[in-house]
């Protein structure tokens, strides 16, 4: 841990203090940000150990009496500073099957779907890629199942996939087996840190749970498709 | 001897945000092999920041859009030197470009009758924009990035381009570095598609990420290629200005779209006060009937907020300049205000703009449904940027492309808000095309590796140097100029004070260190970045001193009014064998009589 000390003003976040730093005394200061705005999701760290973007911690929200501290997410190889390794995400997301659109609705070659149809598939879809929620997920965070388990990012991602009223493709086996739904014991960290306010846990991966055990383990479908081998 | 390693694709695409992605796939999907180098992660481009939407002549809500409408609305937004056949093609072709969208997995907001719905923007005479919420740069590029990822498109992320290789005249490959550690990397590529965004950084306050510093425009004006309308930069009006550390952040036209309204200290609704000839007939002379056209009354014309970036930014500037601003040098933007007319208010705000409400209750310690904004201009957009031809996105240099905001001529003078967004999809899927095309009819070149001797030496030399300038503080130096003597209005005097300083800030640059070794190291990227951004502030300046006329983003307070002879040319700028940067006027070409037949029927 380094210490650094640098002058603060009126309504300055997080990440403010950094790049003044970095700038003033430590020009080869590593981290990550684009938006300064909540948008982009790059500027991921862990302050005062609490996982946030550091663009949208307000200094004020912070104790200053004593040193703010700032560390890189710790789910995550270190690369320098607060950078870490987040590849794995980007190698997870092309494993997960993309989407397959049913024919269009009309001759023109468009679809038609309701809003109240969209609005949960929007809610995922507001996702950033902060990668906040793969950071205290305790599965990848403690147990390093990084593997066998795809994390809360990419269960929403699974999630409106499935959701989504125009998809045709079925995921349920993978998510069962490949990407380790089962993994998940709803201790819902991952919604508390999500800064879109995403209702991971409640609207993405328990309905998908329940899905999963429609298909698989549902004692009349097993009966069903028992008849049907024949 | 310096130590690199080499890639090799049919097509190079720099940059993966809207127009970089579009393009990759394109080029993809036409078989040659795409690499896309990034200079962050895939898709934190700054098109994740692109808010209200994209402008597209789908007529779901209004059934007398089209094309035609589209484009008449471009070209008089622009002020009618923008290059008129790419603002035909990109009327023509951004419908089909958002519904392609669709059947990759976007989910846009929808009509009641499940269409996707559309909004209203400034500039454009029926709602036009298919919209997320207020964050539909945020599903643009996620539907692009998903989409892409299944295309067999290598994507180099957090890797820098440094400078084109050329074989002779044509350009060949890139020079880049890769964060990381810092070792370099080679491209070779039969084609090079450009598509690096904007120069936003070059100016104090401004909406763009640190991501914006002009950098296809140095690498192309450096190679040799031209660069056209360099002095038209947009002041989006409604960028936050309190507190200090978010000043600039964009606050989207969609607030205004939604009947948001602009106030100055007096409570006076002030846009009323000055709406230009060419726009009287297309607005509203009540604020009644300027409700009304938000609500989606077809037979009401939009409130004067809704006029075009640039006259609303130059409203304000006078506002404040006159004494009537809001206390931290704004005015006040009220959306709140519609509880009068509208019982619940409060949700159908934060339903429809629900990152805005985030964003002021975050940073500003501000609710948007109770409370006005405080709002200024910001640095947000360049109309200029490399010499295209319309129909393949071709530069001036064979085997170099360049598509979206780096790119110039859809805009002329000023563009208009959600035309950014199909821009980038329109001509970044023709870019990706004619680069496939021309990588299929052309082997590659020889990379000479003189250049990247030198180019790897001149980079490295700030490690090089101890006790040297410091390179933010040059970058800083260079943005409180540009902003002062630059900005929005601008005289003869103040610019050649800005040339003067451009010189002295370069001479500063050949004496920057660098501390800490090579990996990820932000101070060593900045000093790299100066190049660019010194490039791009002196081709505005020179543009903007030689446009002796007021039009569209540029405000000349020693030329205050347009100028007929101004209408006819565009500025083109290049680099001369002698390295001095080389002004030119070139005249537009005629109209076809059908276009023009277009333009006089729209009135």
């Amino acid at each position: 841990m380094v210490n650094y000390t640098t002058e603060i003003s009126e309504g300055m976040v997080v990440l403010d203090a950094v790049l003044q730093i970095q700038a003033e005394s430590a020009g080869d200061l590593a981290c990550r940000w684009n938006c300064k705005a909540g948008k982009c999701g790059s500027c991921s760290a862990e302050i005062n150990g609490k996982p946030k973007l550091m663009c949208m911690t307000r200094l004020n929200t912070l104790l200053m009496d004593e040193p703010v501290t700032i560390e890189p997410m710790r789910a995550f190889p270190p690369i320098k500073d607060l950078i870490t390794d987040v590849s794995w995400n980007f190698e997870v997301k092309k494993r997960i099957k993309k989407f397959k659109p049913r024919p269009p609705d009309a001759p023109d070659g468009t679809w038609r779907m309701y809003q109240e149809d969209i609005d949960r598939v929007q809610e995922f879809r507001k996702c950033i890629e902060c990668f906040l929620c793969q950071d205290v997920c305790h599965v990848l965070r403690d147990h390093e199942k990084h593997a066998d388990f795809i994390g809360p990012r990419f269960l929403v991602y699974a999630a409106a996939l499935e959701m989504h009223p125009l998809d045709t493709e079925d995921r349920l086996g993978e998510l069962k087996d490949a990407h380790g739904l089962g993994y998940c014991n709803i201790t819902k960290c991952c919604t508390k840190v999500c800064p879109e306010n995403i209702t991971i846990t409640d609207n993405a991966i328990i309905p998908l749970k329940e899905r999963v055990v429609d298909e698989f383990y549902d004692p009349f479908k097993k009966l069903v498709k028992l008849f049907r081998k024949k | 001897m310096t130590e690199y390693t080499t890639f090799e694709h049919d097509v190079l695409v720099i940059g993966a945000g809207g127009a970089g992605l579009r393009a990759a796939i394109e080029a993809s999907a036409a078989g040659a092999s795409v690499g896309l180098v990034c200079k962050s992660l895939l898709g934190k481009a700054h098109t994740v920041m692109a808010e209200g939407g994209m402008a597209a002549a789908l007529a779901n809500v209004d059934d007398r859009d089209n094309w035609k409408v589209h484009f008449s609305d471009t070209m008089r937004g622009g002020q009618y030197i923008n290059n008129w056949r790419m603002a035909e093609l990109h009327a023509r072709e951004a419908p089909d470009r958002v519904r392609e969208l669709e059947a990759w997995g976007a989910v846009f907001d929808r009509t009641k009758d499940g269409k996707i719905l559309q909004r209203n923007f400034g500039g454009h005479r029926y709602p036009r924009l298919a919209h997320v919420g207020d964050r539909t740069g945020l599903e643009l590029i996620r539907t692009l990035q998903d989409h892409g990822i299944h295309q067999g498109i290598e994507v180099y992320m957090e890797v820098t381009v440094v400078s084109l290789l050329k074989d002779g005249d044509r350009v060949v490959g890139a020079f880049a570095y890769e964060r990381e550690h810092g070792r370099f990397r080679v491209f070779k590529a039969k084609a090079v598609i450009l598509a690096t965004g904007g120069v936003g950084r070059a100016f104090k306050i401004t909406s763009n990420s640190w991501e914006g510093t002009g950098d296809g425009h140095t690498l192309a004006y450096d190679a040799g290629a031209e660069l056209i309308d360099m002095e038209f930069v947009q002041f989006h009006p409604t960028g936050m200005v309190w507190p200090p550390s978010v000043r600039g952040i964009l606050v989207t036209e969609g607030v205004r779209g939604e009947g948001g309204i602009l106030t100055n200290s007096e409570g006076k609704r002030f846009m009323f006060d000055d709406i230009p000839d060419n726009y009287k007939d297309q607005t509203a002379d009540s604020p009644e009937e300027g409700w009304r056209y938000v609500t989606g009354d077809k037979n009401a014309r939009r409130p004067p907020e809704l006029l075009t970036r640039d006259h609303v930014a130059r409203a304000i500037v006078r506002e404040v300049k006159a004494g009537r601003g809001s206390p931290h040098g704004g005015v006040y933007l009220d959306i709140a205000w519609i509880k009068e007319n509208l019982s619940n208010a409060p949700e159908h705000i934060k339903k429809k703009l629900p990152s805005m409400y985030h964003q002021f209750k975050q940073l500003a310690d501000l609710d948007i449904t109770t409370t006005p904004m405080e709002i200024g201009p910001t640095t947000h957009y360049i109309m200029g940027g490399v010499r295209v031809d319309s129909d393949t996105q071709a530069s001036t240099l064979p085997g170099l492309f360049a598509a979206g905001e780096c790119a110039a001529g859809i805009n002329g003078a000023n563009r208009l808000g959600g035309n950014s967004l199909s821009d980038l999809l329109v001509f970044g899927k023709r870019a990706g095309e004619f680069a496939a095309a021309y990588a299929n009819e052309n082997p590659q070149g020889n990379i000479d590796d003189g250049q990247i001797e030198q180019t790897a030496r001149q980079a490295l030399k700030p490690f090089e140097r101890a006790g040297g300038e410091n390179p933010f503080a040059i970058q800083y130096a260079l943005q409180d100029m540009m902003q002062d003597l630059v900005g929005i209005v601008r005289t003869e005097e103040e610019m050649q004070r800005a040339l003067v300083g451009i010189t002295t800030l370069r001479e500063r640059t050949k004496n920057v260190s660098v501390t800490g070794n090579i990996d990820f190291n932000p101070g060593w990227h900045t000093a790299l970045d100066l190049n660019n951004l010194l490039t791009v502030s002196e081709a505005i300046t020179r543009a903007a001193i030689e446009r002796k006329e007021s039009r569209g983003g540029q405000y000349r307070d020693d030329y205050p009014a347009k100028g007929e002879e101004f209408g006819k040319i565009n500025y083109t700028l290049k680099k001369s064998a002698d390295g001095k940067m080389q002004i030119e006027s070139v005249p537009i070409p005629d109209m076809p009589e059908e276009l023009q037949a277009i333009i006089e029927e729209m009135g």
